[in-house]
């Protein structure tokens, strides 16, 4: 089973409950996979800690993944909490080359939660899958009472079939690899803060919730592509940090290159926010082996959900597991998994 | 301490006795309190830090400044 | 981003770097005060850059940080009160207290809410007449004015349930704390540059004359705080000790006088004890006599609160910088961001939390 190592030493922190911080994709949700969940479900398949599992079956590979989405509020500029799901769970497959097959949708719904909010979510989670075109092809549904869950938590799976020749993994990255984003970076997660801190964006901010799959057959189609991920919770600096840790790789990635709206950063600058660390739901990071990286881009530039992107660093051999970051000025630092998720700042 | 960032006032207003502004920060706008600086007009840049703006920003000191800069020597002296 | 991006420019910071190496004929040791300096260095890697001989010694200006250990038990106090709705900014939520911090005070039921100006806490006020509203009333001097308006305006329009729990640290007394002491090794200061948009720098002078220390008002981009360095150096190499203005965009030496009006008629100075330093005479603001009726430390039952803390870290020295954050045995193994050992770690402005978040423990 491959160790999640990080490159630095974690203090022991014992902790009796469970803190919203084990769910931010950081730090601690790294500390609880590690001493909880790997040792208790111990298999190869979950060792490799990619977002999706690929299952052999006879001679066919099968990606199998799950997701849940547990934001609030439901409706924020550019998307909601179906949208999401549909999104999230077609791209987890997405990023192990496998076309997705199918999704499955469980609900968990709050007593008193209101049927026209629901029927919206609903509404918007098949428009969601018919231009995805993924059949919603099972589901469930749970009610609890009142104050027992957030109005609704919704958990997708999905399946895809990976393709003979494709072999995409996290712990595919090599030294040499050209890192490519495929667009900009913190649109989703400003979209949501904005409207759940009540910070008024003039509609300047929206989620870039977007299916990827297609965006993923355009990129295998042009070039060896050694590892994906999509930089959701956590941001791209999570991504980056999780593949240099699994691949045992260092990354040098270059501040200039990374993509931001300029109202996005506008609005971490106010709030005291890094880009880096804030979440998407549209992109993704791919490591190409350096000969295709041209050709990955130009065919990643020829589609909607592409049209931004850009190369921004390289996989080395130095400093395995760590990831330096070009700044602006010519610096170096070093990008690293925080604890919890960002709060606003004044200082 | 004390982040503080530049925005354009977009526009006044009086909110029951308190001065306001909409002020554009590259293109999100958002509010800020405009008590300390009675003087100041849409158009004009200034620093707001907690929802309230604290100074003017003077453009002609700032492209000075960036003037200034420009005609330093790129190389240094030492090798 | 207009005045902003202009002062994140490559070409113009190689030249200033350039130009540094070229006046540095020897070793300087330069404290910057405010804590979002020392954020823009480390965040941008400035230090990096620097001569060899040209050491940034990180001064005590992160309010957070320096927030005793018993005002913040007492914030904590207020927010387990069912009737009190505690506002505060995010800075404050996962500084840890004597148990727990303000995240886990929510998660526990408590009503705690993050503001991003004082005035949303007046609305919160209105629309909430059976609630006490509290807000922690941090900062320096930059903050005093925004904190000091919501008071005054809620006496003008009559609120009755809000009040402030003040925390407010002033600049000079602090930087004279640190020119005082024996072990003191900063020859010149980055002034706060957004300190002095409200004050002003006239009160620096008599500072600069006395203790013979250039003092740079210096703004916040790399830019900002390349051109503060170069004149710092360039005043160190010339023997001059005088305050120069190196923020002049958005600083005056008159300050904001509105700003400054309506603080000291909200607040007057008091004694005030930094987190890791101690009583620093004449270096708070509290509320004045007249504005009692919004001061929460008199308002509701704190003074059995009392705590006191504990000897284990450096966060004292790293204040005055007398030691750098990588310096210390427990950086980023017992002490880190998510285990705080001391003051200067417990905030994301702290030297020791900047150094490690970006990475400092890792490749110093």
């Amino acid at each position: 089973m491959t160790d999640f190592t990080l490159s630095c030493p974690l203090p022991v922190a014992e902790r009796k409950t469970v803190v919203l911080g084990h769910g931010s994709g950081g730090k601690l949700t790294a500390q609880l996979i590690r001493d909880l969940f790997l040792p208790a479900f111990d298999n190869p398949l979950l060792g490799r800690l990619d977002d999706q599992a690929v299952l052999e079956a006879g001679s066919a590979r099968i990606a199998f993944t799950t997701d849940s989405f547990v934001v609030t509020p439901l409706f924020f500029p550019g998307g909601d909490i179906g949208k999401l799901a549909v999104h999230g769970t077609v791209n987890d497959i997405a990023m192990s080359g496998a076309m997705p097959l199918a999704l499955s949708a469980a609900f968990i719904l709050e007593e008193g939660f209101s049927m026209e909010e629901l029927g919206r979510v609903v509404a918007s989670m098949a428009e969601a899958a018919r231009a995805a075109g993924v059949p919603i092809a099972t589901g469930d549904t749970k009610v609890v009472p009142q104050g027992a869950a957030d109005k609704m938590f919704i958990t997708t799976s999905g399946v895809g079939l990976v393709p003979e020749n494709i072999h995409i993994s996290a712990s595919n990255a090599r030294p040499g690899d050209r890192i490519l984003l495929s667009g900009t970076i913190g649109d989703h997660g400003m979209a949501v803060m904005a409207k759940r801190e009540g910070l008024e964006f003039d509609g300047a901010i929206e989620s870039d919730t977007a299916p990827l799959h297609r965006l993923v057959a355009a990129m295998t189609a042009a070039g060896e592509i050694h590892a994906l991920r999509d930089p959701t919770r956590g941001g791209l600096a999570a991504t980056l940090v999780e593949i240099a840790a699994v691949a045992r790789i260092g990354v040098e990635a270059v501040a200039g290159a990374i993509p931001v709206r300029e109202p996005v950063r506008a609005a971490c600058e106010l709030l005291g926010l890094d880009p880096l660390f804030v979440a998407n739901e549209g992109k993704l990071v791919a490591f190409v082996a350096a000969a295709d990286a041209g050709r990955v881009l130009e065919a990643m530039r020829s589609m909607p959900e592409g049209r931004e992107a850009a190369i921004i660093g390289e996989a080395v051999e130095a400093h395995p597991g760590m990831v330096l970051l070009k700044t602006e000025v010519g610096g170096t630092r070093v990008v690293d998994l925080p604890f919890h998720e960002q709060l606003p700042r004044i200082c | 301490m004390c982040l503080a960032v530049p925005g354009k006032i977009v526009e006044l207003r009086d909110d029951g006795g308190v001065p306001m502004a909409r002020v554009d920060f590259g293109g999100v706008s958002r509010d800020a309190c405009m008590a300390y600086l009675p003087d100041a007009k849409p158009g004009e840049y200034v620093l707001v830090h907690v929802g309230f703006a604290i100074s003017s920003v003077d453009e002609e000191e700032a492209l000075r400044t960036l003037a200034d800069l420009a005609e330093l020597d790129e190389i240094s002296g030492l090798e | 981003m207009k005045y902003v991006d202009e002062f994140r420019n490559h070409a113009l910071a190689q030249k200033l770097f350039a130009e540094i190496g070229r006046r540095a004929t020897r070793p300087w040791v330069i404290m910057e005060v405010c804590g979002g300096q020392t954020h823009s260095i480390v965040k941008y890697g400035l230090d990096q850059l620097l001569p060899p001989g040209i050491e940034l010694a990180h001064g005590p200006g992160c309010p957070v940080c320096v927030t005793s250990l018993e005002l913040i038990d007492r914030a904590h106090a207020l927010a387990r009160r069912p009737e009190v709705i505690f506002c505060s900014f995010g800075d404050m939520l996962r500084v840890p207290g004597s148990e727990g911090d303000l995240f886990g005070i929510r998660a526990q039921g408590g009503d705690v809410r993050v503001v991003y100006s004082p005035l949303d806490c007046l609305k919160l006020a209105r629309e909430n007449p059976n609630r006490r509203v509290v807000f922690f009333a941090i900062g320096f001097e930059t903050t005093a004015p925004a904190n000091a308006m919501s008071v005054w305006q809620a006496r003008a329009q009559g609120i009755r349930n809000y009040s402030i729990l003040v925390s407010h640290v002033t600049v000079p007394p602090a930087m004279i704390a640190i020119l005082e002491s024996p072990a003191n090794r900063v020859q010149a200061f980055l002034g706060a540059g957004h300190v002095c948009a409200v004050m002003g720098y006239e009160e620096y002078e008599p500072l600069a004359a006395r203790y013979q220390v250039p003092i740079v008002v210096t703004g916040f981009e790399p830019l900002d705080l390349l051109e503060g360095i170069l004149a710092a150096v360039r005043q160190l190499e010339q023997g001059r000790h005088e305050v120069e203005n190196s923020y002049a965009r958005v600083v005056s030496r008159g300050g904001n006088p509105e700003a400054r009006r309506m603080i000291f008629r909200v607040f007057e100075p008091c004694d005030r004890a930094w987190r890791g330093i101690g009583v620093i005479a004449g270096s708070g603001y509290r509320l004045r006599e007249e504005f009692h009726d919004f001061d929460a430390a008199r308002l509701f039952d704190l003074d059995a609160i009392v705590s006191t803390e504990p000897e284990t870290c450096i966060s004292g020295l790293v204040l005055q910088g007398a030691r750098r954050p990588h310096e210390c045995p427990e950086f980023g193994t017992r002490c880190t961001p998510e285990t705080p050992l001391g003051a200067t770690m417990v905030s994301a402005e702290g030297a020791c939390a900047a150094y490690y978040n970006y990475g400092r423990h890792l490749r110093p």
